[in-house]
């Protein structure tokens, strides 16, 4: 036999092809419909192009056809994860521009039912995130504690889901009696949860090795393009609407607001983004708590307003913090019963596009936890 | 279900089962139903609660695959735009036989809330694939679920799987000449 040559290899100069290949839109892990166009180089993405539109329903146009009362059930439909939430700003809108002064009780209704939404979507964030890196359990426990959450508000409001709830100038029903135990009996349930999550999985040394590090994204990238929320605290910002621009009754509570500080990792990765959602839930606990304590017994829970709503002529644009982020409505009005035109600043939206900033040069199995890391909703991504 | 049920019977000794191959298959097919995991908007959501623990969708033998090749049937959970329409056709043309198909919500049974002015809806899942059960609700209730799939199971046990033609020419018949004495 021959013998054997030794070739010599420039691994440098040794060309792959690059590949570019589809995630989506029907993928278990893209959390919706989004179709992500990935350019991949072997294993590592060098390209990440977002593509849109598959969830599109139309929500501008439907604004310009109904009237004032009739968009609330189309914006629960934008963030349907949160939908008392999405209420509250057009609602506050409106009451803005008609110049009406909500009553005191309704006031504590809204923060008490947002803060409960708000844990409940962050429930799902982590849950889902968790199950992107492959840990299932946390689904189940919070799925479980959820349902706790979604009985209240179903006994309020009468859905599981998408409320409709927020009327203009107060809440579609009163609170029922039991409210305040029910509420107290969720905090409890939600902070003993939280800390056997975090020994489950904030803390496993599994879930550390695939988040921590990945997708790091700078607080300078993150206030260019405008990130809100979660993904702008998680990169150390301390930006929050409910203490910057106080509206409601916010800044009668004592509360703080959660940053990321790379406990674990480098602060911006993935891993201090979804621990701000864990340190939120606890600050809404302590939210409802206050609320529960000050709210007025009693007191009447609708402003008087014509059943038929028409606008002064003029524009109005009202932001709240959302779970993910400063939701925002711009209306236009032209003095009839429906707006001229209305454009919503959906936080999904603005956080889905530093997507291919942060996930170039990382695995492609990284990308998937990048994009739950971000915590988007396709309904109010394509509206 | 009937046929485990008929073992304990006495006959000959016990354990032993007369019935139709039909009635065995059609057992086996409604009781281990893998579905496309398939979530689209709202729906999934509740649809996400569902298969979580307090509701537990997998008591009905279903569980979640994300390849059509090897699902029985396929969840249309959520409102169908126009862009998604083509893929839910291409999905749904990519399952093997015998495949169902399940529409849950108002979207997707009729385009729901976005039947008047939604210029990228389509109206109805049905106008692009066979539609086998309808859920209705905006979105429907866990116990919405539940009651589609146990539709659908019973719709499956009802099947006729041998001779197809020859009994629904029978069937036919016979309702023709009913129709006469009436």
């Amino acid at each position: 036999m021959g013998e054997i040559k030794r070739m010599d290899l420039e691994y440098s100069q040794l060309d792959s092809d690059r590949m570019r290949i589809n995630v989506g839109p029907q993928h278990p892990s893209t959390h919706g419909v989004l179709r992500l166009e990935v350019e991949v180089d072997g294993e590592i993405v060098t390209e990440v192009v977002p593509h849109l539109g598959y969830l599109h329903r139309s929500f501008e146009k439907h604004c310009e056809k109904l009237n004032y009362q009739q968009i609330i059930p189309f914006i629960d439909r934008m963030d349907y994860i949160s939908a008392m939430n999405n209420e509250w700003p057009y609602v506050m809108a409106l009451e803005k521009m008609l110049d009406i002064k909500v009553p005191e009780k309704v006031e504590y209704i809204r923060v008490i039912v947002a803060e409960l939404n708000r844990i409940a979507n962050h429930q799902i964030a982590v849950a889902t995130f968790g199950m992107d890196a492959g840990a299932f359990t946390p689904f189940l426990y919070y799925f479980r504690d959820r349902e706790a959450i979604i009985s209240i508000l179903e006994r309020l409001s009468g859905a599981r889901l998408l409320y409709n709830y927020f009327r203009v100038g107060g809440m579609a029903a009163d609170i029922y009696p039991g409210f305040k135990d029910d509420c107290l009996n969720v905090v409890k349930q939600v902070r003993k949860t939280n800390a056997e999550i975090m020994k489950l999985l904030i803390h496993n040394s599994i879930f550390i090795k695939r988040s921590a590090n990945v997708g790091i994204l700078t607080p300078e990238v993150a206030i260019n393009y405008a990130c809100s929320g979660p993904v702008l605290r998680g990169s150390g910002v301390a930006h929050d609407l409910r203490r910057d621009e106080p509206y409601s009754v916010y800044d009668r509570f004592d509360f703080e607001i959660p940053v990321g500080k790379g406990d674990v990792g480098v602060v911006g990765d993935c891993w201090n983004r979804n621990i701000v959602r864990v340190h939120e839930m606890e600050q809404s606990c302590r939210i409802i708590e206050q609320a529960l304590a000050q709210m007025p017994e009693t007191g009447d829970v609708k402003a008087m307003i014509p059943k038929r709503i028409k606008l002064p002529k003029g524009e109005v644009y009202m932001r709240t913090e959302n779970p993910k982020g400063d939701l925002g409505f711009y209306i236009v009005s032209n003095g009839t019963d429906k707006p001229e035109r209305m454009k919503a600043r959906g936080t999904s939206f603005v956080n889905l596009s530093v997507i291919p900033e942060i996930s170039k040069g990382y695995m492609f199995a990284d990308l998937i936890l990048i994009l739950g890391s971000i915590d988007i909703v396709l309904g109010e991504v394509d509206r | 279900m009937g046929l485990l049920n008929r073992l304990d019977d006495p006959y000959e000794g016990g354990g032993i089962v007369l019935g139709k191959v039909e009635e065995l298959l059609n057992w086996g097919r409604s009781k281990s139903d893998w579905y496309l995991h398939f979530g689209l908007a709202c729906c999934a959501i509740e649809f996400m609660a569902m298969n979580a623990s307090h509701f537990d969708f997998m008591r009905f033998g279903t569980i979640p695959r994300t390849s059509p090749r090897q699902a029985d049937f396929i969840m249309v959970t959520g409102t169908v735009t126009f862009k998604m329409a083509e893929r839910i056709k291409i999905l749904y043309e990519q399952m093997a036989e015998p495949k169902y198909v399940i529409s849950v919500g108002s979207c997707s049974n009729s385009g729901g809330p976005y039947w008047e002015h939604g210029y990228h809806v389509l109206k109805g899942v049905d106008r692009i694939i066979p539609v086998d059960v309808y859920i209705p609700g905006c979105p429907p209730r866990p116990e919405a679920f539940e009651e589609g799939m146990m539709q659908l199971q019973k719709k499956i046990n009802q099947q006729a799987i041998f001779n197809k033609r020859k009994r629904i020419e029978l069937e036919d018949s016979t309702k023709d000449e009913s129709n006469k004495e009436s």
